[in-house]
């Protein structure tokens, strides 16, 4: 934890200027305010021990609750309507805080920019990359490249799959998910160049029984290793489980639900990216407008190994994991052909993890069973 | 063993063994809510006994460590959420319809407002049993997984159908449900009948939670029944108000909702929106085929507010 | 219920004789207060159980939700879509139809506001804003109104099907906006083009709360002269509460239920229309907020008085603008302020077993004493 603390402060605003130049540091928002008593609120979309997403975001919560002078407010199902307006202002003008982590996606607009203006004294710190030139400069963004996560699972999985047929149950087509599935299919093609990923998309970010049904579709299609894109990964991996399908995890660790069948997760790390930001709110310093990091920079972590990984798979894992460790690496690169036959890498492109266009990304890679829309 | 290609069968397949994962927890409450309604009464307030019934299931079982006591536990706390609306029900001038409503926000936000500290938790999950040993392919034994409460919710819904027509008491509850009235001549009190059909009704809907956290799809989340309560109760009025028919109609809609996904998986993946819309689809077109303007429906008690 | 006290004679007016007059009109805004203020102690009964302190809880109601410019912001933000959504449940409540599918009303007449938004860029904006709303209500209106044609014409039950076609409503709401009106640039947060900022709803003067506010009102005040002042509201009162008497009578019961569910699924779509062209800009699966739920609540608690329905949305939006700071300050669970509604709600239903048994509220009860 410590060493990954230290390797984040050291990465934190080098990421950040690869990814935007020093636009981004021309924004910078607030006047310095003396290291006295500082109220984060954190906002979550829906139940914060959901073993996903939200729970990823409690936990960075935790740990900036164990931080000095910070004191930490939450709210839970907060939907992403007027009723987070009134969250973020009731946890400003009530409970006095001066920074706000609204972690849902759908946070941003209107209801973010909607409110940064009016509290200009206050940060509004949200997650999904949406910030751009030109709005509020008391607003930033951060997100982590978590397709490099996906990539590292599919590596587990090319190795553990049996059929050549491996499954993704995701929410919606958008970019994230996308560039998350193709992601885990070239994982495992860096293994088998035959295997081939089935997606099933349910159409919600949390919907029980749906995700249950496609999970058992995929596991009757003959798919043996099975991940996820939704909110809340439990019912898929205890679905996967009871199927006896090996399990990748995402967002947070679900080793415990998944037991042997777990092979590695990709998950969130946000405890080293707000413990970052809130001690440099309390140092006075500012906080970039625009962050982005990966595996390097503590933006997110990696399941320990489970029991079923082979060495063979162990050693690829870490050749790869290591690869990316040292920047630059591309999981999309030429020649690379979409699921429809179109060319989306020539021979000799690649597209970096920080490369903006996969943040627009609209197509599912060859090999991958299924459709955008 | 290895998964077998079994291509498009794997549509037919996925129906099937969807229309028996999913079907348990409409079963269930569509026979509870067939007995309320046989009675006179609707109660649209199963929606949140089956999600509280899904929660304090699962607590229960975790706690214990047994999921037959978490099944337990779920049916007395539906059998109290059964007889408080039974019990509010009796007084004159309130509508049943709008106590349901009422009861179904009860239900549920005290389901989530106790529920907090069961999401993480694990809880042990109900037996099933293989009754695919017969054969030689994965997906089919993994189909035939058969939980012992679907077994259960088909053999309830030939006792009810039995104990409709040849019993004692399903004479009075059927009596009760006909012509209050008729009843009263009779020396039976209708508003007990109806309390204790509500009950009942509400106890089998507690079940239906318990399968949805106990089994499938297995653990207590706030997501956990989205709305299958009420679609239960739909199920009743185009079963008419027949317990057979309830379980036939449970079955097909738990098909008609694995269909989405199958088709997905074999590469009809356009408009998936539209295919997930189908059980509602499919429900609503039942209802409008088999309603009629001119007579009362067949089969319907005809002192349900819901008919009149 | 309707008996309404003799009118006392001027010279010899007494307490009695006030009383005699005054109660049988009071037993209409006595009985639900009285109800409330047991809904309220019900709930403190529940939350001393907990060991939490239901003076704090009511407190804290009051700061967030009515003590300041900022807690009135905070509650009125919320009263546009409930006011709006109570209306498309009290309407056909008049005719005896309860409809429990106002959300598919919302999430559709949003859906339509956006993308007629979306044609009209070109228009000026005042014409462009009333093609919008036009759309939303009209959209709104088929799909409720719909439902009032399926319970005449083919017997359908109206509760059911309103709610399956609620969820039908979103199934399509999600196709199209993900499917053939999403905006390219709409990348992580599937939605239809943004409004043109000319097209956008603004706040009130005075009040910080959008004009669905102010539309709400006059919805409301537009549905209590309909119901109390004409011929047509007297003749859905009728229908109400004897279908066949009221067809023995001639009167035309299908145009009245159609009518009625189509104005309050009108009402609905408007309120999918504030929500896009005031709220969020566009249409997407934030539409689906359960506004249409709440305001089947707000509707029964105002036992489907449009006038009524105004303070209780108000009251409504209060708690649930109060929900976070409960939260945060009393650590309980957001799904508090669910279990006091349900609370509420059953009390107050319960309550109307004794509209016309209480003798307080009869003349004679005062003339004897």
């Amino acid at each position: 934890m410590t060493t990954l603390k230290r390797l984040n402060r050291r990465h934190f605003l080098g990421t950040s200027a690869t990814a935007l130049g020093a636009a981004a540091l021309a924004g910078l928002a607030r006047p310095a305010i003396a290291a006295e008593d500082l109220t984060v609120g954190f906002i979550y979309v829906g139940p914060k021990d959901d073993f996903g997403y939200n729970q990823s975001h409690a936990e960075g919560a935790a740990a900036v609750k164990e931080m000095a002078g910070v004191t930490v407010l939450e709210e839970e199902n907060v939907p992403e309507s007027m009723d987070v307006q009134n969250t973020m202002e009731s946890m400003i003008n009530f409970d006095g805080a001066t920074l706000l982590f609204p972690t849902s996606f759908g946070y941003w607009n209107p209801h973010i920019l909607e409110l940064a203006p009016k509290y200009t004294d206050v940060r509004f710190e949200h997650c999904g990359g949406m910030w751009a030139e030109g709005d509020p400069a008391n607003a930033g963004s951060y997100f982590g490249y978590i397709g490099m996560g996906q990539y590292l699972n599919g590596i587990a999985a090319g190795h553990a799959t049996k059929s050549k047929k491996i499954g993704f149950v995701a929410a919606k087509p958008i970019p994230q998910v996308l560039n998350n599935i193709n992601s885990f299919l070239l994982g495992a093609r860096a293994v088998d160049p035959e295997i081939i990923c089935q997606v099933i998309f349910t159409g919600e970010w949390s919907l029980a029984v749906k995700e249950a049904e496609a999970t058992n579709a995929l596991a009757d299609q003959g798919c043996d290793v099975i991940t996820c894109h939704v909110d809340g990964p439990k019912v898929v991996c205890e679905t996967a489980v009871a199927r006896g399908a090996y399990v990748c995890g995402y967002h947070a660790d679900q080793s415990p639900l998944a037991g042997d069948l777990y092979l590695t997760g990709a998950e969130w790390n946000w405890a080293s990216v707000y413990t970052d930001m809130v001690a440099k709110t309390l140092a006075g310093e500012p906080i970039p407008n625009f962050v982005r990091g990966g595996l390097a920079d503590g933006f997110i972590k990696m399941s320990p190994l489970g029991p079923a990984v082979s060495d063979a798979g162990r050693a690829q894992f870490e050749a790869a994991r290591a690869e990316i460790m040292a920047g630059g690496f591309a999981v999309l690169k030429g020649p690379l052909m979409d699921n429809r036959g179109n060319v989306i890498a020539a021979d000799g492109e690649a597209f970096a993890e920080t490369d903006v266009k996969l943040e627009s990304m609209d197509y599912l890679v060859d090999g991958v069973l299924g459709s955008t829309s | 063993m290895e998964p077998v290609d079994i291509g498009l069968w794997g549509v037919p397949l996925a129906i099937l063994g969807g229309a028996i994962r999913v079907s348990t927890p409409f079963i269930f409450v569509s026979l509870g809510e067939c007995l309320t309604e046989r009675s006179g009464r609707i109660n649209l307030g199963l929606e949140g006994t089956l999600v509280f019934g899904a929660m304090s299931g699962y607590a229960a079982a975790y706690e214990t460590g047994s999921p037959f006591a978490g099944v337990l536990v779920a049916a007395v706390f539906g059998a109290m959420f059964g007889l408080l609306h039974g019990w509010l029900c009796s007084f004159r001038g309130v509508n049943d319809i709008a106590v349901g409503i009422a009861m179904m926000l009860f239900g549920m936000g005290l389901a989530f407002f106790f529920g907090k500290p069961y999401i993480q938790p694990v809880a042990p999950d109900l037996p099933a049993l293989s009754l695919g040993w017969w054969s030689d392919i994965p997906q089919v034994q993994a189909a035939l997984q058969v939980n012992v409460l679907f077994i259960a919710g088909g053999l309830l819904a030939l006792f009810m159908a039995w104990m409709f027509r040849s019993t004692r008491v399903g004479l009075t509850v059927r009596v009760v449900g006909d012509s209050t009235d008729a009843a009263r001549a009779m020396g039976l009190d209708p508003d007990r009948v109806r309390l204790l059909s509500t009950g009942v009704g509400g106890a089998l809907a507690g079940v239906g939670g318990a399968y949805l956290s106990l089994y499938y799809p297995g653990s207590w989340t706030e997501g956990v029944s989205s709305g299958q309560g009420l679609m239960a109760i739909a199920l009743v009025i185009f079963a008419r108000w027949n317990p057979v028919n309830c379980f036939w109609a449970a079955l097909l809609f738990g098909g008609a909702g694995a269909l989405g996904p199958a088709l997905q998986s074999v590469g009809v993946s356009e408009g998936y929106y539209l295919f997930f819309a189908a059980p509602y689809v499919l429900t609503l077109a039942l209802l409008v085929m088999t309603s009629s303007p001119d007579r009362a429906m067949q089969g319907a008690p005809s002192e349900l507010s819901l008919t009149k | 219920m309707s008996t309404i006290g003799r009118i006392p004679d001027q010279d010899r007016l007494t307490a009695a004789q006030i009383l005699s007059g005054l109660m049988p009109r009071a037993e209409a805004v006595l009985i639900p207060l009285a109800a409330l203020l047991a809904g309220f102690a019900a709930f403190s009964l529940f939350l001393l159980a907990l060991g939490k302190s239901p003076a704090e809880f009511y407190a804290l109601v009051w700061k967030a939700g009515f003590s300041s410019a900022f807690s009135w912001q905070n509650t009125l933000s919320r009263v546009s879509p409930l006011v709006l959504a109570a209306l498309c449940v009290a309407l056909p409540a008049r005719l005896g139809l309860v409809v429990i599918g106002g959300e598919g009303a919302i999430v559709l007449g949003g859906l339509a506001a956006a993308v007629t938004g979306t044609a009209v860029a070109n228009l000026p904006s005042g014409l462009g804003m009333v093609l919008m709303a036009l759309a939303g209500m009209a959209l709104g209106g088929l799909w409720i109104g719909a439902i009032g044609a399926l319970r005449i014409k083919r017997g359908v039950n109206e509760t059911i099907a309103s709610l399956l076609m609620a969820y039908i409503a979103i199934a399509l709401m999600n196709h199209f906006v993900e499917g053939p009106f999403r905006d390219p640039a709409s990348l992580n947060k599937p939605s239809t083009a943004p409004l043109a900022e000319g097209l956008r709803v603004g706040d009130m003067p005075f009040v910080a709360a959008h004009w669905g506010v102010f539309a709400g009102v006059v919805a409301c005040v537009l549905c209590w002269i309909l119901i109390e002042r004409t011929t047509l509201g007297f003749a859905a009162r009728i229908a109400g509460d004897n279908v066949r008497a009221a067809q023995v009578q001639g009167l035309p019961v299908a145009r009245l239920v159609i009518g009625f569910t189509a104005l309050g699924g009108a009402f609905a779509g408007l309120a999918g229309y504030f929500e896009v062209a005031a709220v969020h800009g566009s249409a997407n699966a934030s539409l689906i907020a359960g506004y249409g739920y709440t305001g089947i609540l707000v509707a029964f608690l105002a036992r489907h008085n449009p006038l009524a329905i105004l303070p209780v949305a108000v009251l409504l939006a209060g708690f649930e603008a109060s929900s976070g700071l409960i939260q945060r300050r009393m650590d309980l669970p957001d799904a508090t302020i669910l279990v006091f509604e349900g609370m509420v709600f059953i009390i107050i239903l319960l309550s109307e077993t004794l509209y016309g048994r209480l003798r307080i509220f009869t003349p004679g009860f005062w003339e004897q004493s």
